[in-house]
């Protein structure tokens, strides 16, 4: 105990990058950058163009692109209202979605009752929802994260429901049998016993809103403020046909979906000890 | 009802499925387990000996006959008759303390600190002092038997039964766990139940032996094993225990050709069978 907290505070970033994932990691994407940079070149130096790769901006190219980018106020804006988007929608996808796919698992009648509709809209693609939710909803703002919301729920509640039913019944009888009521194995068996489906929904319900989200945004032209989201930026620089800030946009996006799965993965890792003893 | 009678059976049946195929898994099962005795119940694999661990437990109520404990109906669950399962039913979410003090807390039967120094002994009695704080997945399958018999005896339960608690074991650690299971019932007298498909390890640990019919299953005979105690495992060794086994053996053998009857190939395997026997 004490050996391993002494270990942790010598120096976590030392420690990350003398690790040979790491370092893997890091020449991997060289390479992929070079590899990608030598493709768009190969027109300039030997007359000849790569197929696909020839066609894209350089990262050289980029990057340039990305600096000036970064001094628009809309870029940020476009950060920050994305964020904002899919993190309400996997919010609520997560309030309604948990306690939603835990009664069906725990209520024969519930399940019964609502299973049947659950499964007969589930299969409808949230982008589907656009026009209809559009026009239901009084802003498009509040469209945008009701079709965001749709792509991380049917997940959610799925894992939940999933989880919650593939619990070993052993664990239910024993529990049973050293005096549990029905609260209580609902409490100290099945909430616990779920938790690492919770999280793997959340995981692939956070990746399905981004997507979500930015096709959202092109469809709706990103809202009446400005900025307009990530997938709104992107449209518009197809749109001013600068590919370069086309892919800025969609770096961006990468970034984005990372910092948000880094962030689930590590709520998992603190609220589940269990699962990272070794 | 006699003094020593912790637990009766009388012409238990329990079927299961649907009308259009329902089939007899326990049939006609009687059945006494004393008290302060260790009564192990064997029978060839497949013959029902799960369904009767949870008939014992009350996970599941007899179609017909009757269950008492303590001379009151069995009607459900309860710390009164605990099972220690096959493989490990402790709770991954839990450390060893945590997961011993489950039952107690969950019933909250004892006073704080009196459960904190009976928890503490018992986990010190089954050798896990050092691994109080760790998680299940982090204990040797010999120590997550061990726990789990200590989350079952902190309960103090009138019978306690062990589903074939050491299956799955490699060879060593299982001798390992017979030695210290047998060492623990020793040192204290308590009611238990065991149910294995091991011969061997029922002579060695048992004061009487049920062995189960073919399926469905019901008491075919019963052995009392009258080896001395404190008991090891050399004792498997003595004549006694030999004719114990043969004979057990024999009855076992019997019982397991029956679900072999019936085709041609299957007779021809049952001679060649019979022989090695």
């Amino acid at each position: 105990m004490t050996q391993s907290s002494k270990k942790e505070n010598g120096g976590i970033l030392k420690k990350i990058f003398s690790d040979l994932t790491f370092k893997r990691g890091i020449a991997s994407i060289l390479i992929f950058l070079i590899l990608w940079e030598i493709g768009f070149r190969f027109h300039e130096w030997f007359g000849i163009m790569v197929p696909f790769v020839g066609k894209i901006d350089a990262p050289t190219l980029v990057v340039a692109r990305w600096r000036e980018v970064v001094l628009q106020p809309g870029y940020w804006e476009s950060w920050y209202l994305s964020f904002g988007r899919v993190f309400f929608g996997f919010l609520v996808a997560q309030v309604i979605g948990i306690p939603f796919g835990l009664a069906m698992a725990v209520n024969k009648n519930f399940r019964g009752l609502f299973f049947p509709p659950f499964e007969i809209l589930r299969p409808i693609p949230p982008l589907a929802w656009v026009p209809a939710s559009i026009i239901f909803w009084p802003t498009t703002e509040l469209s945008i994260m009701f079709v965001t919301f749709l792509g991380a729920f049917y997940t959610v509640v799925i894992n939940v429901l999933g989880g919650a039913r593939s619990i070993d019944i052993q664990y239910l009888r024993a529990a049973q049998s050293m005096g549990a009521t029905r609260w209580d194995l609902f409490r100290k068996i099945i909430l616990p016993g779920t938790l690492p489906s919770i999280f793997i929904g959340a995981a692939v319900g956070m990746g399905i809103t981004w997507e979500v989200v930015l096709a959202a945004e092109m469809i709706s032209g990103g809202g009446q403020q400005s900025g307009g989201g990530l997938g709104f930026f992107i449209w518009s620089s197809y749109m001013g046909g600068v590919m370069d800030q086309v892919i800025v946009g969609m770096i961006s996006i990468g970034l984005a979906g990372y910092i948000s799965s880094s962030l689930i993965r590590y709520l998992g890792h603190i609220s589940m000890p269990w699962r990272r003893m070794f | 009802m006699n003094q020593s009678d912790v637990m009766i059976l009388e012409n238990v049946s329990k079927s299961f499925g649907e009308d259009w195929a329902r089939e007899t898994v326990v049939k006609d099962l009687s059945l006494t387990i004393k008290r302060d005795q260790l009564t192990a119940i064997v029978g060839p694999s497949g013959c029902g000996k799960s369904t009767i661990v949870n008939l014992l437990a009350g996970f599941e109520l007899p179609d017909e006959g009757r269950i008492t404990l303590e001379g009151k109906p069995l009607l459900g669950p309860s710390k009164d008759s605990l099972v220690v399962f096959q493989e490990t039913a402790l709770m991954p979410w839990l450390t060893t303390y945590q997961n011993v003090v489950f039952g107690p807390q969950l019933r909250g039967d004892m006073p704080k600190d009196e459960l904190k120094s009976a928890a503490e002994s018992i986990i010190d009695t089954v050798g896990l002092r050092e691994f109080r704080d760790k998680y299940p997945l982090q204990l040797s399958g010999g120590m997550q038997r061990r726990a789990e018999l200590a989350r079952a005896l902190i309960n103090q339960p009138l019978v306690m039964i062990m589903d074939e608690p050491f299956r799955g074991l490699d060879a060593m650690t299982r001798q390992l766990m017979q030695e210290f299971y047998l060492r623990l019932c020793e040192q204290e007298a308590r009611t238990n139940v065991f149910v294995t498909s091991e011969l061997e390890e029922a002579i060695i640990l048992a004061d009487s032996i049920v062995v189960l019919s073919n399926k469905p299953a019901s008491v075919r005979e019963m052995l009392q094993i009258d080896l001395p105690r404190p008991r090891n495992l050399d004792m498997l060794n003595s004549t006694e225990a030999y004719e114990y086994k043969r004979h057990a053996m024999e009855i076992l053998h019997e019982e397991a050709m029956k679900s072999f009857k019936g085709t041609d190939t299957n007779s021809d395997f049952l001679e060649a069978y019979s022989r090695r026997a």
